[in-house]
C-alpha cells in the first residue's frame, strides 16, 4: 500500500498546559480562549481558561498568546544530498519549527535529484535521525529531472515519496507529464508542477515590465507561467490526474488556475509569502539577496489578484518555496545570483504584518492557508481538535522584531525579510506531539 | 558626491557642475603642460571586464591627466582567469588604497555591489545593459557645446535600445536636461514599459525629420541569430541613418564602436552633421571632471600646481 510517509526525531512527548489562550483553528471551528491541555503529545482537552489543573504539566501563562495549529508547508528546499552547505535536514527542520511548521514536504531537485527508492528511504531515516520537525520527500517526474523518462513512480511510492515534482524546472514535455498522470492512477501521488516555459523565459532574470526596461535586465513574461498552466490543466484534465501547480506570481496564472478549476480540472495551487507581499519594485534596489527568485516578483497589480485568489480560495494554500543559498552564490551582480530566497522562519510573521494587520485579509484565513496544504498530499491536516496529535504555533501577535536580529536557524540568510521588522512572533512550536521548538528569550511561566 | 554609480542619482544641477568642470578642464587640454596635479599621490584603479577601448582609455588618461598614480586591471589575464569572485577582486585591489575604482562589468548593479564592499569612490564605467553614467554625460557636454542647451530639444535614440545601456543612461539625462525624446527601433528591441522613463516610442523613421538630433545605437550581429531581427539587411532597410534619411541640419552621433554599413552607413558617419570623434574628445575632459568631483571637489587647500610651487585653483582656466 502506498502512502506518504513524514518522518522526524523521536523524542519526548509534551506534556503542557498553555494557559488562557486564544485558540484559533478555522478548519475545526475553534475560536475562544482556553487552557489547551496537551497531554502525552495529543491535544486532550481545551478547557475554560483559568478552569484546568496543572498537576504534572508544565504550565505555560498563554494569556495575550494566540494558539494555531501548527503549519505545514509543500513546497521547501532542504539541499539534501548534495549542497548541506545550504542547509541540511536538521537546520532546515529547524528553520521550520522556529516558524511555526510542524511539517514540510522537500523538494527534490537536488545533487543528484532524488529520482531512486532508496533515494527516498535514506532521507526519511535522514528525516528520522535529525528532524525537529516531520519531514516527508518528493521525488523527481523525471529521471534525473532531464525531462526524457518517467521514474519508478509506484516504487517510489512505496518507499514513501509523498508526491513527484521536477520542480525548479518546468516538465517540459507534454506527452512525458501526459504519461505520469496516467502511471498517477496506478500509485497515487500528486504531482507538483513548477509552470514555467523555458523559452519565453529566456535568460530572464526578473519579471518582464517596467523596472526590467529601466534596469536593463532580461525581463521573464508572466505567460512563461500561465501558459504552461494552461498546458497542464488541460492535460490533467484529460488524464483525470491531480495536480498541484507551484508557487503563482502572476495575474493571468491565477486566471487560468480559476479557469482549470471551474472545467472540473482536480488542480489545487499555491502562492508564496514573498509574491503576496512583494512587487517587482523592490528589485530596483539590484538586491540578489533578498529579491531574486524564480518565479520573479511581479507588479502591484499582480500581487492583488494572487491576494483575491488567496481570498476566493482560488489560491489553496500559502507555501513558502525556502530556498536557501550560500553567501558566495548571493554576493554577486543580480544577473548572476542565485534564485530564490529563504522563507520559513519569517512567513507567519510576514504575513500577518504585510495582510493581516492592514485589515487586507483575515487571520482565520491565514491560519487556514498555511496549514491546509498537508491534505494535497494525503498527510493529516494539523489540527486543534481534542484527540488530535499535539501540532500546535504558540504566536505572540504583538511582538515586534527584526528578522535576523538573532541569526538564522537556516544554515542560509538568504531570506526576503532579511533586517525588515515585523509584528507577530512565533514562540513555541510543537509538532508530532513533541516540542519542537521554543523562542530563546521566551521565559516559561510557572504557575503561581 | 561619493560615488557614481548611474545618472538616476544626478540631479540636472548636479549634471551640470560636472560638464562646468569638463569645460575647465577643456581648457587645460589645449596647454602644452595638459597635466595638473590634482591626485598627486592618490591612486586610480580601472578594473575592466568587458572590452573598451574609448571608455578605458579615457578613463586612464584623465587619472594620469591630474596627476593619480594608476593602477589598470583588465580581467582577462588577471586573477578573475583563475576563478577569483568580484568581492575578492575588489578585497585585493582595496589593500593597495585607492582613492577611486573605476568599474565596467558585464552585469547590472556591479558597480552598486563594489561601493558597499570598498572603501574607495567607485565610478561606474558600464554595468551590464544597465547604465553608463559617463557616457551619457559626455554625450550631454558635446550636445551643450553644439547647442547652448537641451532644453526643448527633440532627440531620437535609434536601433536597439534592449541591449544598450548607452540608451538607458542618455534617456535618463537627455529628460533630465529638458529634452523631448524618441525612441526608434525594431519591436523585439525595445524593451517593454519603456515609455515609463518619459519617452516616445515608434517603430518607423518616417517622422525622423523632426529630430534635432539622432543618436544611434549600435546593433551586434548575434541579434539576428536570436531572432531579435531577421536579416542585417532587414534592419538597415529599416532603421540604418543614412545621408538619405539623416537631414542637412540634424546631428548625428553614436556611443561606438559603429558597424559601419549597419546601424549607420559611412557616409554620414564622416559629414560634419557627425558630432562622434567630437564625442570621444569629450570623454577625456567629462571623465577627468568625474574623478575631480569625486575625489577633489569640497578639497579646502588647493594643491601646489607642478612647477613653481604657486597656488593654482585646480580646474579653473588660469
Amino acid at each position: 500500500m502506498s502512502a506518504t510517509k513524514l518522518e522526524m526525531r523521536a523524542g519526548e512527548s509534551a506534556n503542557l498546559l498553555l494557559r488562557g489562550a486564544s485558540v484559533l483553528d478555522p478548519a475545526a471551528g475553534i475560536d475562544a480562549s482556553h487552557d489547551v491541555i496537551v497531554r502525552d503529545g495529543k491535544i486532550a482537552e481545551l478547557a475554560a481558561p483559568g478552569s484546568a489543573e496543572a498537576g504534572e504539566l508544565e504550565v505555560i501563562d498563554a494569556e495575550g498568546l494566540h494558539a494555531f495549529p501548527a503549519f505545514f508547508d509543500p513546497h521547501v528546499h532542504l539541499r539534501t544530498p548534495g549542497q548541506e552547505h545550504k542547509e541540511d535536514i536538521e537546520t532546515g527542520a529547524r528553520s521550520a519549527a522556529a516558524g511555526g511548521f510542524c511539517g514540510i514536504l522537500a523538494m527534490a531537485n537536488t545533487e543528484p535529484p532524488v529520482s531512486e527508492p532508496a533515494d527516498i528511504e535514506a532521507l526519511l531515516a535522514g528525516a528520522r535521525a535529525a528532524a525537529a520537525v516531520k519531514v516527508g520527500f518528493l521525488a523527481t517526474v523525471t529521471r534525473a529531472m532531464r525531462g526524457e523518462e518517467l521514474t519508478e513512480m509506484a516504487s517510489l511510492r512505496e518507499a514513501g515519496a509523498a508526491g513527484f515534482s521536477d520542480d525548479g524546472l518546468p516538465v517540459r514535455s507534454a506527452s512525458i507529464l501526459r504519461r505520469a498522470l496516467q502511471y498517477q492512477r496506478l500509485c497515487g501521488g500528486t504531482i507538483a508542477l513548477h509552470e514555467e516555459d523555458p523559452e519565453l523565459s529566456g535568460s530572464g532574470v526578473m519579471h518582464e515590465g517596467a523596472v526590467s526596461a529601466v534596469l536593463g535586465l532580461d525581463g521573464v513574461p508572466s505567460i512563461s507561467e500561465s501558459t504552461m498552466i494552461a498546458r497542464d490543466a488541460a492535460i490533467a484534465g484529460y488524464e483525470e490526474g491531480r495536480i498541484h501547480v507551484q508557487h503563482l506570481s502572476a495575474a493571468e496564472s491565477v486566471e487560468a488556475v480559476r479557469a482549470a478549476k471551474a472545467a472540473g480540472v482536480q488542480l489545487t495551487c499555491e502562492a508564496s509569502p514573498h509574491h503576496l507581499c512583494l512587487t517587482d519594485e523592490k528589485v530596483r534596489s539590484l538586491d540578489p539577496h533578498r529579491f531574486k527568485m524564480n518565479p520573479p516578483l511581479r507588479t502591484e497589480a499582480d500581487r492583488q489578484a494572487l491576494v483575491e485568489g488567496l481570498r476566493d480560495g482560488t489560491i489553496d494554500c500559502i507555501a513558502t518555496d525556502h530556498a536557501p543559498h550560500a553567501p558566495e552564490e548571493k554576493e554577486v551582480p543580480y544577473e548572476q545570483a542565485a534564485m530564490g530566497v529563504t522563507g520559513l522562519e519569517t512567513a507567519f510573521a510576514a504575513l500577518h504584518t504585510h495582510l493581516v494587520l492592514p485589515g487586507t485579509i483575515e487571520l482565520g484565513l491565514l491560519v487556514d492557508r498555511l496549514s491546509v496544504a498537508a491534505g494535497f498530499f494525503e498527510v493529516e491536516r494539523p489540527s486543534l481538535a481534542p484527540g488530535s496529535e499535539a501540532n500546535v504555533a504558540l504566536c505572540d501577535l504583538s511582538a515586534r522584531w527584526t528578522a535576523g536580529e538573532d541569526g538564522y536557524e537556516s544554515r542560509s540568510s538568504n531570506s526576503w525579510c532579511d533586517g525588515e521588522e515585523l509584528t507577530g512572533r512565533v514562540l513555541m512550536t510543537l509538532a508530532g506531539g513533541q516540542v519542537a521548538y521554543r523562542l530563546r528569550s521566551f521565559s516559561m511561566g510557572v504557575a503561581a | 558626491m561619493k560615488h557614481l554609480l548611474s545618472i538616476e542619482q544626478l540631479s540636472k544641477a548636479e549634471i551640470e557642475a560636472i560638464l562646468d568642470r569638463a569645460e575647465s578642464f577643456a581648457e587645460v587640454s589645449r596647454r602644452d603642460i595638459k597635466k595638473v596635479p590634482t591626485l598627486r599621490g592618490r591612486t586610480v584603479v580601472t578594473l575592466f571586464y568587458e572590452a573598451s577601448t574609448r571608455t578605458s582609455a579615457s578613463f586612464e588618461l584623465a587619472a594620469k591627466r591630474l596627476s593619480a598614480d594608476l593602477v589598470s586591471v583588465k580581467a582577462a589575464g588577471s586573477s578573475v582567469d583563475k576563478g577569483e569572485s568580484l568581492k575578492d577582486t575588489v578585497a585585493t585591489l582595496s589593500a593597495y588604497d585607492p582613492a577611486a575604482i573605476v568599474l565596467r562589468h558585464p552585469y547590472a548593479g556591479a558597480a552598486q555591489m563594489v561601493a558597499g564592499w570598498a572603501d574607495a569612490s567607485v565610478v561606474n564605467a558600464g554595468d551590464g545593459k544597465h547604465e553608463h553614467p559617463s557616457q551619457a554625460l559626455l554625450d550631454v557636454y558635446t550636445l551643450r557645446r553644439r547647442l547652448g542647451s537641451l532644453e526643448g530639444k527633440r532627440i531620437w535614440i535609434v536601433g536597439d535600445v534592449l541591449h544598450s545601456r548607452v540608451a538607458r543612461s542618455n534617456l535618463i539625462a537627455f529628460k533630465a536636461m529638458g529634452a523631448e525624446l524618441t525612441v526608434c527601433g525594431p519591436p523585439a528591441l525595445i524593451p517593454r514599459g519603456l515609455e515609463q522613463l518619459g519617452c516616445a516610442v515608434t517603430h518607423s523613421l518616417d517622422r525622423m525629420g523632426e529630430a534635432d538630433v539622432v543618436y544611434a545605437l549600435r546593433l551586434q550581429h548575434e541579434r539576428m541569430r536570436e531572432s531579435f531581427v531577421p536579416s542585417l539587411r532587414e534592419y538597415a532597410a529599416h532603421f540604418q541613418i543614412d545621408s538619405r534619411r539623416l537631414g542637412r541640419k540634424q546631428l548625428l552621433m553614436h556611443p561606438g564602436p559603429v558597424n559601419r554599413g549597419v546601424e549607420i552607413s559611412g557616409e554620414v558617419i564622416d559629414s560634419p552633421q557627425s558630432l562622434i570623434a567630437e564625442q570621444v574628445a569629450a570623454g577625456l575632459v567629462v571623465r577627468m571632471a568625474i574623478l575631480y568631483e569625486l575625489l577633489a571637489a569640497g578639497d579646502e587647500e588647493p594643491a601646489p600646481a607642478l612647477g613653481n610651487g604657486r597656488a593654482t585653483p585646480i580646474g579653473q582656466p588660469a
